[in-house]
């Protein structure tokens, strides 16, 4: 039966009653005494060099208060790469200042080289049409593989070839990758484009940047995924404001995808410009500017190779890829396409032998870097295609080959050849779930009632494993991280026994101020409602790390399960004080502590109180009070696996698909809220089936882009998208964390991909179109209409 | 500057206002009834929604003066009178129908429109009558369901996980 | 966006007055001008909402055809239209989404002329007559090629009056980013022929195709226009298809329109 409360239960979430009645208080919403607003100057060119920035006019201007350009900033730091990555030759990556205003060089359309601060947006806006700039423009650097070739046309002056590295993974293992693939009976091999997307939350980013001449205090609003992260980065590298000087808040934040875990420059000069005039400044991003300026994700040109034998068995695997981090390195680009793809290229499969090469390409387009699944998309999209791609060519089915390739439930923990250790899973489980849950045996049923409408229908599969819970610090350091990646918790009891629990993970729609409080709800056997769950405020929260890479639960929740077992140790203390009895026989279940063995007890309520009115405290054995802190630094990453079915139906005349229907069968470990985990996977599908439908970010050879506006990128609206069968009830949970959980927030945008394009390709085939073995994404009318009739 | 009146959740509201200033920023910067959120500047992410002389409409691309005088509904006028979530705030909830929750005033305004019009819509109308309406969160998939079930009909099969 | 004037005259002549000035540009219903000044690329001094003007709204049955007030919201249109017109109300229902069509209005849309725009399309296949403050225009002289019209300089469309034919359809393949027409058709069958008009496809606008006109007077069925072949030359090109692609649709989505109608 399902539970009405605690872990497991699907409980309302209780943010929704603000968002439901327009209480959310979004960055943008907040509006303080004396606020200014900042607008910026964006370079209209893809690559100029800076000739010359006339401020005078604008300075002029009634109304304006400050205008900054990148001279301003040159003395101060940089916003750095979060990951160093060395190349095969053992070279460090190259690391190119990004500075807050672009200086010397504007290096993408979007780059901002000036900013207004004035009395109103529209005054700001004015002044930055009266700068006087002139540019020397440059050869637009677009093209991967030409920036690559062309040593003379360079992004970044200092960098000869426009690479930042050429990694290897794993670079000892090359020989016999290649040794494999020369021997082997079978190679299949597919040249694809992993398509550039844009995040697109819903709420444009924005920030407030606040100073104290009183105090030289500095606060920033801001749509952050992680608020202390930001602290860090503007405090140590960017700004030298001091790290307690610092306060960073990021309230209600709608949506962020990775666009928000960044520290983008406009949150630097919004705090300089605040220090300049004395006022709060205040930025809200246009749709158009997010286009521009918002960590774009994805965009890899990937050859892959697959040996096998004759009976489809995986010998050994093989991928060349060029990754694009844009003009400048966000602060996840370097990891992106290396640890977080390279690393996952086993798959579920026990492909013996796998090499990745990954080069990673400078260019003149909005930076990229990680966005939903973030290098997982990646990896499962090139496996998963080249995997169907490769049945097709040997006749063989390909739920068979994927089952007989599985890493099997009696082989974990799972040494990967490329690094991760799979901690457990079971594949054949949620396969056999998708099986039956998407009525795959009636598929030719269906296909043949198509068939009398004119429509080919295909069937695609996609069966995956992606590695979550981003953290291990000893793990992540060792490859080259400039960050630990635990997280933490600190747990609050307040002495009429309700509870404030402040974490380091944000909730920018995840729902963790329910998620959060049912598990502490569970643990301490008291109603959800006397919990809150408090983030996103520097000043309340300790030091974590965040939300993305699917980690709030596995890692922040980890750390919170922890300070919990702490508090109920310190509450088995007070109890022993109060009961008279020995630690050792105080036991803690259903909300009380109990001597065990007698009906002596104390309620939780009563230990509470206790810690803070310690009247008569044994002082020198036991403090008062009661709150814990706890942080968690896991063992490994997580694992969730799963199986994705997809059916489409094709208008030959048309070429447009339509996605009739999408099966998912994961394994998420423990569940601990089913509702919410089911909304995560509706989201992360949605997203998937955009990417391989409907999204492309285009810029055209003058790197100026096309795809600007939600007038010509395509974001997934209800009308075209199905409802989603998803399931969640095969669990292994994870062995390392204390939940037992894994993660869910990315799986829905890293499984559906593949199996979008190989339900196409499959209709195509089974239509006929058998000379078609490959369409790149996304899978347009247009693009497929123009496969049809090549 | 013009002086406007208009009646916001059914309260007479006037403020003196530029030529240039749009319903939306009317509603958010000049009364501080930040619900409703912008999210493009195209007219087509639907998050600025609200009613006008009950039609639903973009208020982003609306003068504030071209609305003088007309009954405005918003989100924050969509509760019982209790305070209580109103009968399609309540189904997004009990459905899940938001995650960050930028878009919701938006899709609870359209909902309502919708179901003025036609109180009992296939899933397809549902989906059809959103299209103007973008959500990045939720894939649709239980914003459709809360629609349905705030119009009191069963949630097909289909939609059953 | 830059500040103006703002005038909401309560009749035509009232309107024709305040658009004579300077610098004075008319606002409908806003779906695209709006944007298109948030963006600073429009900077009228004064603008002159046509909202207000109650001769200039409404679905009525004339003489000579349907008469739709041009500051009729497409919504109206979609629903008052119906029992006159049902093809005209079906692709009235479907331009942009529920919320542009309760402000975006006809005369708006054909002012502005779109070459992605849907109203284009039944105005020139229905050789439908625009009414202005000043004239009449037909259909096939008013379109000019894209954003261009026959509108002068302070003429503004008042009402626009579609003759009834005895079947019709309009077929539009939604272009998936905006929900223009990447492609739309209009078939109309009247007494002394078919009239073909083409939205979203060609650089030029709309425009009829006269081929598969002759074919279908001759003939009112979809195999009538098997044989028939769009040149892709002077379709446009972009990211959501190509010239080839949009011909291929002109052809596909004509026999749909015909077999609708």
């Amino acid at each position: 039966m399902p539970k009405d409360s605690g872990i497991g239960a699907s409980s309302k979430r209780r943010e929704d009653v603000r968002f439901l009645t327009g209480r959310g208080r979004y960055t943008a919403d907040i509006q303080l005494h004396g606020q200014t607003y900042a607008a910026f100057a964006r370079s209209i060119h893809a690559h100029a060099r800076i000739v010359s920035i006339d401020t005078s006019a604008a300075e002029a201007m009634e109304g304006v208060l400050a205008v900054f350009t990148g001279a301003d900033f040159a003395a101060v730091g940089g916003n750095p790469a979060g990951w160093l990555i060395q190349s095969r030759n053992g070279e460090a990556m190259k690391e190119p200042k990004r500075p807050v205003l672009a200086h010397g060089k504007v290096r993408h359309v979007g780059d901002a080289y000036a900013a207004v601060i004035a009395e109103t947006p529209e005054i700001a806006r004015s002044a930055v049409e009266a700068l006087d700039v002139v540019f020397e423009e440059l050869p637009a650097i677009v093209d991967m593989a030409a920036a690559v070739a062309d040593s003379t046309n360079r992004v970044h002056d200092e960098i000869s070839d426009n690479i930042c590295y050429d990694w290897g993974w794993i670079e000892d293992n090359r020989a016999a990758v290649d040794a494999a693939f020369k021997a082997a009976p079978h190679v299949t091999s597919l040249k694809l484009i992993n398509n550039r997307l844009v995040p697109n939350a819903m709420e444009p980013r924005a920030s407030i940047g606040v100073y104290d001449p009183g105090t030289e205090d500095y606060k920033l609003y801001t749509t952050s995924q992680n608020p202390h992260l930001t602290r860090l980065l503007i405090a140590a590298f960017v700004m030298g404001i001091p790290e307690h000087k610092l306060n960073v808040i990021a309230p209600d934040v709608g949506g962020g995808f990775g666009s928000k875990i960044y520290h983008y420059g406009e949150e630097a000069l919004v705090l300089a410009a605040s220090r300049r005039i004395g006022r709060p400044v205040k930025w809200v991003a246009d749709r158009s500017e997010s286009f521009l300026t918002d960590a774009h994700g994805r965009d890899h040109v990937t050859t892959i190779e697959l040996a096998t034998d004759k009976q489809g068995n995986f010998l050994a695997l093989r991928t060349e890829t060029l990754a694009n981090v844009g003009a400048y390195l966000s602060n996840f680009a370097t990891v992106t396409p290396t640890f977080l793809h390279g690393t996952l290229m086993a798959g579920p499969y026990k492909t013996p032998l796998v090499y990745v090469n990954v080069k990673t390409v400078f260019t003149n387009t909005a930076p990229v870097d990680a966005y939903r699944g973030a290098g997982r998309p990646e990896a499962t999209y090139s496996i998963e295609r080249v995997v169907d791609k490769m049945c097709r060519e040997l006749g063989l089915d390909p739920v068979a080959v994927r089952r007989q390739n599985f890493i099997q439930p009696d082989q974990f923990p799972y040494q990967t050849p490329v690094g991760l250790v799979y901690d457990t899973g079971n594949y054949g489980a949620t396969l056999d779930k998708l099986m039956t849950l998407g009525n795959v045996s009636g598929f030719e049923s269906r296909r043949a009632k198509s068939a009398e409408n004119g429509k080919l229908r295909g069937f695609g599969l996609s069966t995956w494993v992606e590695a979550c819970g981003i953290a291990p610090s000893a793990l992540v350091g060792a490859l080259g991280a400039r960050v630990g990646l635990y997280d933490a918790a600190t747990v609050r009891v307040n002495p009429t026994g309700n509870i404030s629990v402040m974490v380091g993970a944000h909730s920018h729609g995840q729902g963790h101020e329910t998620v959060f409080a049912q598990i502490v709800a569970d643990k301490l056997g008291i109603p959800e409602a006397n919990i809150d769950i408090v983030h996103g405020d520097t000043s309340k929260i300790p030091f974590g790390m965040g939300s993305y890479g699917s980690r709030s639960l596995a890692v922040c929740g980890s750390a919170m399960d922890k300070a919990l077992d702490k508090v109920i140790a310190k509450g088995k203390k007070i109890a022993a004080h109060m009961l008279e009895a020995a630690e050792g026989d105080i036991i803690f279940a259903d909300g009380k502590f109990s001597v065990t063995g007698t009906d002596k007890a104390k309620t939780f309520g009563e230990i509470a109180f206790s810690a803070y009115v310690p009247h008569n405290y044994p002082l020198a054995t036991l403090e008062p009070g009661l709150e814990e802190t706890a942080f968690y630094d896991p063992a490994n990453f997580t694992y969730p696996a799963g199986a994705y079915g997809c059916e489409v139906e094709i208008d030959p005349d048309t070429g447009r698909v339509e996605v009739v229907s999408f099966t998912c069968a994961d394994d998420f470990g423990n569940v601990m809220n089913p509702m919410i985990v089911e909304g995560q996977v509706h989201g992360g599908v949605a997203q998937g089936i955009g990417q391989a439908l409907l999204e492309g970010c285009t810029y055209d050879d003058n790197g100026q882009l096309l795809s600007g506006s939600y007038m010509d990128y395509t974001m997934p609206r209800a009308d075209d998208l199905p409802m989603y069968t998803v399931d969640h009830s095969c669990i292994t949970p994870c062995t390392h964390n204390p939940l037992g959980v894994k993660g869910c927030g990315e799986a829905g945008a890293i499984g559906s991909p593949p199996a979008v394009v190989n339900a196409v390709i499959d209709a195509l085939q089974r239509g006929g179109h058998t000379r078609i073995t490959h369409i790149d994404m996304p899978l347009t009318p247009s693009r497929v209409w123009a496969a049809i009739n090549a | 500057m013009t002086k406007v009146t208009v009646i916001v959740n059914g309260k007479s509201v006037s403020r003196d206002v530029e030529a240039r200033m749009l319903l939306s920023s009317f509603l958010r910067d000049g009364l501080g009834m930040t619900g409703t959120h912008i999210g493009c500047d195209t007219s087509q992410c639907g998050a600025c929604v609200v009613h006008v002389d009950g039609m639903a409409v973009k208020s982003c691309s609306i003068f504030a003066l071209d609305v003088a005088g007309a009954q405005v509904k918003t989100i924050e006028g969509m509760a019982n009178a209790d305070g209580s979530l109103g009968l399609i705030q309540q189904a997004f909830q009990d459905h899940h129908g938001l995650q960050c929750g930028f878009c919701t005033p938006g899709m609870v305004m359209t909902t309502a429109a919708l179901l003025a019009d036609n109180p009992k819509p296939t899933e397809a109308e549902v989906r059809h009558h959103l299209e103007g309406n973008i959500c990045r969160c939720t894939g649709y998939h239980n914003i459709v369901k809360a629609v349905l079930a705030a119009s009191g009909q069963d949630i097909p099969a289909v939609a059953a996980e | 966006m830059y500040n103006f004037d703002f005038v909401k005259p309560g009749n035509i002549a009232d309107a024709a007055k305040a658009l004579a000035t300077d610098g004075a540009q008319a606002l409908s219903g806003g779906q695209t001008l709006v944007p298109t000044m948030k963006q600073r690329l429009a900077s009228p001094s004064v603008l002159v909402s046509l909202t207000g003007i109650p001769e200039m709204k409404g679905v009525c049955m004339a003489d000579d055809g349907v008469s739709i007030g041009a500051a009729t919201i497409h919504q109206t249109v979609a629903t008052d239209a119906a029992k006159y017109y049902p093809a005209l109300a079906k692709l009235a229902g479907g331009i942009g989404d529920p919320a542009v069509r309760n402000r975006g209005t006809l005369g708006g849309s054909l002012a502005n002329n779109d070459p992605s725009a849907c109203y284009p399309s039944a105005v020139l296949g229905s050789g439908a007559t625009v009414h202005t403050n000043k004239r009449k225009i037909k259909a096939d002289d008013y379109f000019q090629g894209m954003f261009t019209t026959a509108l002068k300089d302070g003429e503004f469309i008042t009402s626009v009056t579609f003759p009834v034919p005895q079947r019709a359809a309009y077929v539009k393949f939604d272009q998936p980013a905006s929900r223009f027409a990447l492609t739309a058709v209009f078939v109309a069958k009247y007494a002394d022929g078919v009239r073909v008009a083409v939205t979203g496809a060609a650089e030029n606008g709309v425009f009829r195709w006269t081929e598969a006109e002759a074919a279908l007077t001759a003939n009112f069925a979809a195999s009538a226009i098997a044989n028939l072949t769009v040149p892709s030359k002077g379709m446009i090109s972009d990211l959501h298809g190509t010239s080839a692609y949009r011909a291929n649709l002109v052809k596909v989505l004509t026999g749909r329109a015909v077999t609708a109608a």
